[in-house]
């Protein structure tokens, strides 16, 4: 082995980046209007992000272009640069199906499929060939349940409708379903702010568990909750990001006005 | 946005400035105290030793009321950032302001003791004074930069301290000094002595206030901005 291959291998066998997805100078439009103006930030690969800031800040806007789920949106136009591990999403080769796949969505309102328990789960490992054969399937439908907090609550009812469930496990069921497709990144719009504090709790504590596993970004009107699950927080005001730094700095010490007006309530 | 100083929830707003008014009021009462005592310390004034006595327990009265508050503002506030910082250094600058307040006390209860047995004034007390004037300057510029929120007049209260610590100094060498050579004399020269102590102490204590000044006021610890040597 001469020097080269071995100082190949030894990269190879280093560290990855710290950061799972960069994105560089993204501007989003609707229309004519610009709902995000000029964004850029590195997500952590082992941490959880929080996007905070008020209605129409742009935050949800900016997350979803995280897995071009904008895409759908007809009248928007997305420019700058999104990479994941390196690759541009935005890219023509791009096959959206595949990246959905990869960076998976929970939204603000649970939406299981009008299907079991059982199907909601295993819907997506099955469209994307995942499972060998059926007992392979079910090893998947109950790994991801258990990692989302979920399994014996439903391991007896799998067969049940989805949508039979408290608001609270239907979240978690869209976690498990999100989980499924074995994602690098979960984003989750508010994903507890249709939930009373106990379902809000274990999905804060669901979030801190699959830290690590997942590179995580939550968007949140509470700040609260940012401050609790987060390991870094953007601040976004006006389409802008205002400032971005680790969330024990940006709730003790902002350095931007704006962030600290909002955080205090002084937001005005 | 409004780069407004008010909260959109206005009895917040209210809350903190009672709270501001309580330190400010305690602290007045604290440097009263120690100037108080010093009075009843060179006259012999009796009474003025025991109304310090007295007083002390207002302080402790309104550090436990400040404790009561800053607990509930945080419990139902959830502060942040300046928020947070104020109420966390609210509560510390009450612990801090109460301790002064006991050193102006035990410097009163020696009062009694170093006046004892009908002794002519004693020619040390003369010394301490200008110590005390020295320490009460600082309490006071210390309370004055909390209610500015002033930082730079924080590290100003902060390096005053190192003099304050040789003017102990000098003043130990010179009470023994005075000891050996009036051993008669000596049980009062000891209580003069912690005096010294005392007010060596309540300059420490005026510089922690300053430090809590700083931090409200920036968010860093004035101990990293010198380099990480404490102050003390």
């Amino acid at each position: 082995m001469n020097d080269l291959t071995a100082l190949a291998q030894n990269e190879t066998a280093a560290a990855l980046p710290a950061q799972k997805i960069s994105a560089r100078n993204v501007n989003v439009y609707y229309g004519d209007k610009k709902a995000i103006d000029d964004v850029s930030i590195d997500v952590d690969r082992e941490n959880v992000t929080a996007f905070i800031g008020p209605s129409g800040c742009g935050k949800s806007t900016f997350l979803r272009t995280l897995n071009r789920m904008n895409d759908t949106i007809p009248s928007a136009r997305v420019e700058g640069e999104i990479l994941l591990d390196g690759e541009d999403i935005y890219s023509p080769d791009m096959d959206v199906v595949q990246l959905r796949a990869r960076v998976g969505m929970v939204f603000q309102k649970p939406n299981p499929f009008p299907k079991s328990i059982f199907e909601n789960v295993a819907y997506g490992p099955r469209i994307h060939g995942l499972a060998r054969n059926k007992a392979d399937l079910q090893r998947i439908v109950e790994e991801s349940l258990k990692r989302a907090g979920l399994w014996d609550e439903v391991k007896d009812r799998l067969a049940d409708s989805g949508t039979a469930l408290s608001g609270g496990q239907q979240q978690r069921l869209c976690i498990a379903r999100a989980i499924a497709v074995d994602p690098e990144v979960i984003l989750m719009d508010e994903p507890a702010s249709a939930l009373d504090p106990i379902a809000t709790a274990k999905i804060e504590e669901l979030i801190h568990e699959l830290r690590g596993r997942y590179a995580i970004v939550i968007v949140t009107h509470n700040m609260q909750q940012a401050a609790r699950v987060s390991q870094r927080t953007a601040f976004f005001h006006l389409g802008q990001m205002v400032e971005y730094g680790a969330t024990s700095q940006i709730f003790t010490n902002p350095r931007q006005t704006r962030t600290k007006d909002y955080i205090t309530g002084r937001y005005g | 946005m409004a780069t407004g100083q008010e909260h959109t929830l206005k009895v917040f707003d209210h809350e903190i400035g009672q709270l501001r008014a309580l330190i400010a009021q305690m602290g007045g009462l604290a440097e009263q105290a120690v100037t108080d005592a010093m009075s009843a310390l060179q006259s012999g004034d009796l009474d003025l030793a025991r109304q310090v006595r007295r007083h002390d327990r207002e302080i402790d009265a309104i550090e436990a009321e400040v404790e009561r508050r800053s607990v509930e503002l945080i419990a139902l506030r959830a502060p942040m950032a300046d928020d947070l910082r104020d109420a966390i250094s609210a509560l510390k600058i009450a612990a801090v302001v109460e301790r002064i307040g006991d050193y102006a006390k035990n410097i009163a209860k020696r009062v009694p003791m170093i006046h004892a047995n009908g002794e002519d004034r004693i020619e040390a007390i003369s010394l301490l004074p200008a110590m005390a004037q020295l320490a009460n300057d600082m309490v006071h510029d210390a309370l004055d930069a909390y209610a500015a929120r002033d930082a730079d007049r924080a590290v100003l209260v902060c390096e005053r301290d190192n003099r304050l610590d040789d003017f102990y100094d000098s003043i130990f060498r010179t009470l023994v000094t005075f000891m050996v050579e009036n051993p008669r004399t000596i049980s009062q020269v000891a209580h003069l002595l912690f005096v010294a102590k005392n007010l060596e102490r309540i300059g420490d204590h005026a510089t922690n206030v300053a430090e809590m000044v700083y931090y409200a006021a920036t968010g860093r610890y004035l101990a990293d901005r010198l380099g990480g040597e404490g102050l003390n």
